[in-house]
């Protein structure tokens, strides 16, 4: 596991993503850490990791959106050879609060994460006949279009993984 | 009509854009190509997705009908709509409808082709609808009130001061706008507020999957992502080319769309939304109440757009137009366009390469008429394709189907004795250069007297006057002793009967006619290896017709030479080859032109001079009997010869011999055998060749060496100095 996580993060950095590992036990404490505040989240559906303990708001207001400087979400899958993470669409509001705030922060637990684009396959063909939404997301949204490349335009322009071990 | 006065007018517009915007386009286009080339070498899965694209558009296309009432099924099963529009007024009528009966005021688009197809924007504003375009290279080409010059980076023509200049005096803001972080920041958040307050959000899909009603979005800025949730209602607007199967055959189109437009292995954000999406819906008028918390509910219409497509699909030669995914990269890797760039090298809506496919698909031949020449079939965007469409081949048919509508001409006597076999209205300029065999025999018959009257004045200012041949370019000087004539002279006539290699040279236009050295030089070569060679009849590979879209005479010429090397197939020979661009017939364009059987069998016995050079020496060859050299090399290889994979055998064999080579690696030389003489191309020719003149700036002390007629011919105009092609290196009398 650890050689993958290591991958994970070497990709991660190329991508200029930046990963916090933590644990269930000092989840709470590493949210507080990582992000900047204010913060909004969708409100996690993981047992025993949640965000009622950390500064982060849910659930998540137009005000919010318009104002935090951080968005928090988990992810369906995250993949280690790319760095890019797999944000599932859904009624809490993980599109939106991963795509206004100029950081995202995205909750990663270990068993969510998967080697290469090309395994989330199935994964996604069942999501998609089921009605669902996921977009593939890699580093900071990005733009060529006004004379060099600039990070951060309508989407984040940082992003950061909180990877939580054991889980 | 003034033939000549079109030409000018023509060359005239070229030139002002490579003056306003080529700097821009250049940078920025051979960025992108550049960056194709790093993530391809790097993916080693690239070719056999090309080949799993490929077929899964084949398929889909071929199942097309099936796939668009599954899709519409899926759309209903999820709660949207989906409609099929015949062409752009339809969709145009369905959409401000879906505007007017949602009361929607404004409206935010994402970067969409198809859209600028249907000019949809204009529709909507006629409507009383506000449309904003949210990606930043296209707000600003609505800002400027200009339209894209490239399929994926529409602005890439309008430099980052421009766009300063252009802000501050279309917005009144006290915000300086003077870097590219600062016009960013101030496009996101003009554009924000844009989008915060829409009705209906516009995307365009580059993927539809039909077993599920997914559309799929392909950004870096995340624009489509947030105008796609952000307002209640989407639309989506797709060609019904878009459509695949399922989920299962998306891959390799990821895998390849971002490395193919801009060198990245995967872009920001691939969006597959199924509509209408489970997201909350965003009430900034509540700013304080959760999100989805009013009693608003999500809509969703899936525009689908014929518009000429159902019969593309039903036109043997534009079909595969419809595999096209849209990366650009046919431009990117094109030389002419990371010169001229897509307001001249495009149409009405498309542009590179591609574009005649769409432009004669949608709106008619006639609508590619005025930048299908651009296409010199140099074939560099070949291999760029990830889905492998013969991009040249679509440009060549139009230029058929366009040759069958000009207007016979007053001043047809001129190429009239030149031309017996001039296809229908063809044009005097095509049918000289088309014809190039009849004049070469007859050049060479009567030279040096005809070099001397063809260098004349008065005869230079008639060429370019009714002919359109700058008066800038040297002609072909013509030999009076022709290849075959010094082969069929030579004592004994076979002197390597018993070899164990039999070559039959293929002796090409330029070599038999021309440049009548190399042609020697490669018989003799040939001969010192060990081989015995024969010569085959000078019939002309049927390119310079090809090349200027007359089919039927490029079909008999194929066919004569298929006869005349077929004894020698049957006889087990090896067909060499000196001029890439022949060998590209014999190995591309003759599989359009001759039986499956026939073309295959040619191409799997056809090999380039040096490639064939390169295989007897490994194949223990003594290597003595050649040339040593005689001083250093800057070798410049043949667009086509580098399009086939068969250049690294040159600077191979070179290298072997203990020559000190560069190479250039430009896409292009510029010339591009008949385009560089035409009088309303010749600028942008030269323009293509400053390339190669600055990659070989350095190298005044390298002896030139070239494969290609015309790359020489380049060269040789370039720098003013002799060009030799590397088997006159290596033959064992040079120097001698």
């Amino acid at each position: 596991m650890q050689a993958t996580v290591q991958r994970f993060a070497s990709s991660l950095s190329d991508v200029g993503a930046t990963l916090t590992t933590t644990t269930p036990g000092d989840f709470a404490s590493t949210v507080d850490d990582v992000v900047e505040q204010p913060a909004v989240g969708v409100p996690l559906a993981y047992d025993g990791l949640s965000l009622s303990d950390t500064v982060v708001e849910t659930p998540p207001t137009p005000r919010l959106l318009r104002e935090a400087e951080t968005g928090i979400t988990p992810v369906g899958k995250a993949i280690v050879a790319s760095g890019t993470l797999l944000l599932d669409g859904d009624a809490v509001g993980t599109e939106p609060v991963s795509l206004y705030p100029p950081t995202h922060v995205a909750v990663v637990r270990e068993s969510d994460l998967i080697s290469a684009v090309a395994d989330a396959t199935d994964y996604l063909g069942d999501r998609l006949r089921d009605g669902e939404s996921s977009v593939f997301a890699t580093g900071a949204s990005s733009t060529g279009d006004m004379g060099a490349l600039v990070e951060g335009v309508h989407g984040p322009k940082h992003v950061s993984v909180v990877l939580v071990e054991g889980r | 009509m003034s033939s000549q006065r079109s030409r000018r007018r023509k060359a005239e517009r070229i030139r002002k854009l490579i003056e306003r915007d080529g700097t821009a386009i250049q940078e920025n286009v051979s960025r992108l190509n550049q960056g194709r080339y790093d993530a391809v070498e790097q993916f080693d899965a690239y070719e056999e997705l090309r080949t799993e694209a490929r077929r899964i558009k084949e398929e889909a296309i071929a199942e097309l009908p099936t796939l668009i009432e599954t899709l519409r099924e899926s759309v209903e099963a999820n709660g949207g709509s989906l409609y099929l529009a015949d062409d752009a007024a339809d969709a145009n009528r369905y959409i401000t409808d879906v505007a007017e009966s949602a009361d929607a005021e404004t409206l935010v688009k994402s970067k969409s082709m198809t859209t600028e197809e249907l000019e949809v924007n204009d529709a909507l504003e006629a409507a009383g609808v506000d449309v904003w375009e949210t990606d930043l290279g296209e707000f600003v080409l609505q800002v400027a009130d200009d339209a894209p010059s490239h399929l994926v980076g529409p602005s890439l023509h309008i430099s980052r001061e421009e766009i300063t200049t252009l802000f501050e005096a279309s917005f009144d803001t006290d915000r300086p706008l003077n870097s590219p972080q600062k016009l960013t920041a101030f496009a996101r958040d003009f554009l924000g507020e844009k989008i915060e307050a829409a009705d209906i959000g516009m995307t365009g899909a580059n993927f539809v999957l039909a077993d599920s009603g997914t559309i799929t979005i392909v950004t870096n800025e995340g624009n489509a992502r947030k105008s796609a949730v952000t307002p209640d209602t989407h639309v989506a607007v797709a060609g019904v080319e878009k459509i695949i199967p399922s989920a299962d055959d998306l891959l390799p189109f990821i895998e390849l769309i971002s490395r193919s437009a801009t060198g990245q292995d995967i872009s920001q954000y691939v969006s597959l939304l199924t509509p209408p999406v489970d997201s909350p819906t965003i009430d900034f008028e509540s700013p304080d109440e959760p999100l989805g918390s009013g009693d608003a509910e999500r809509e969703f219409h899936l525009v689908l757009v014929d518009n000429g497509r159902m019969a593309m699909r039903d036109d043997d030669q534009l079909r595969e137009t419809l595999y096209c995914i849209r990366c650009g990269a046919c431009a990117n890797s094109c030389a002419n366009f990371q010169h001229v760039g897509g307001h001249a090298f495009g149409g009405e809506t498309y542009t590179g390469g591609i574009a005649t496919g769409w432009e004669a698909g949608i709106r008619g031949e006639e609508a590619a008429a005025e930048f299908n020449d651009l296409c010199t079939g140099c074939s560099r965007c070949v291999n760029a394709c990830p889905v492998k469409i013969d991009i040249p081949w679509i440009n060549t048919v139009v230029r058929d189907r366009l040759n069958g509508e000009a207007t016979p001409s007053e001043f047809d006597f001129l190429v009239e004795g030149l031309t017996p076999d001039a296809e229908g209205t063809v044009s005097l300029q095509s049918r000289l250069f088309g014809n190039f065999e009849t004049l070469a025999k007859l050049g060479s018959a009567t030279a040096p007297v005809s070099n001397w009257v063809a260098d004349l004045g008065p005869v230079r200012s008639l060429l370019d006057r009714y002919l359109g041949v700058t008066p800038e370019r040297d002609l072909p000087a013509f030999q009076r002793e022709t290849l075959c004539d010094w082969f069929a002279s030579r004592r004994p006539s076979a002197p390597n009967a018993d070899a164990e290699r039999t070559v039959v040279l293929y002796p090409d236009c330029y070599t038999n006619y021309v440049l009548v050295e190399r042609g020697k030089a490669a018989v003799r070569t040939l001969e010192a290896l060990g081989a015995h060679v024969e010569l085959a009849s000078p019939v002309e590979s049927g390119r310079a017709p090809l090349s200027q879209g007359m089919i039927r005479t490029a079909t008999e010429r194929a066919e004569a030479v298929a006869a005349d090397l077929a004894p020698y197939l049957d006889a087990e020979f090896d067909v060499v080859v000196i001029e890439p661009s022949d060998l590209a017939m014999f190995h591309r364009e003759y599989d359009h032109l001759l039986d499956d059987d026939v073309s295959s069998r040619l191409s799997a016995h056809s090999y380039e001079i040096m490639e064939y050079v390169y295989g007897l020496l490994s194949n223990g060859a003594d290597a003595d009997p050649l040339a040593d050299p005689t001083g250093p090399v800057a070798f410049h290889s043949h667009c086509q010869q580098r399009t086939l994979g068969v250049d690294s055998y040159t600077t191979a064999v070179l290298d072997d011999l203990g020559f000190d080579v560069v190479t250039s690696d430009v896409e292009c030389c510029g010339m591009a055998g008949s385009f560089g003489y035409k009088s309303e191309y010749y600028d942008l020719s030269m323009d293509v060749g400053d390339d190669l003149r600055e990659q070989f700036a350095d190298e005044a002390g390298r002896q030139f060496v070239a494969s290609g007629t015309s790359c020489s011919e380049q060269l040789r105009d370039l720098f003013a100095r002799d060009v030799s092609h590397p088997v006159e290196l290596v033959a064992p009398d040079h120097g001698a």
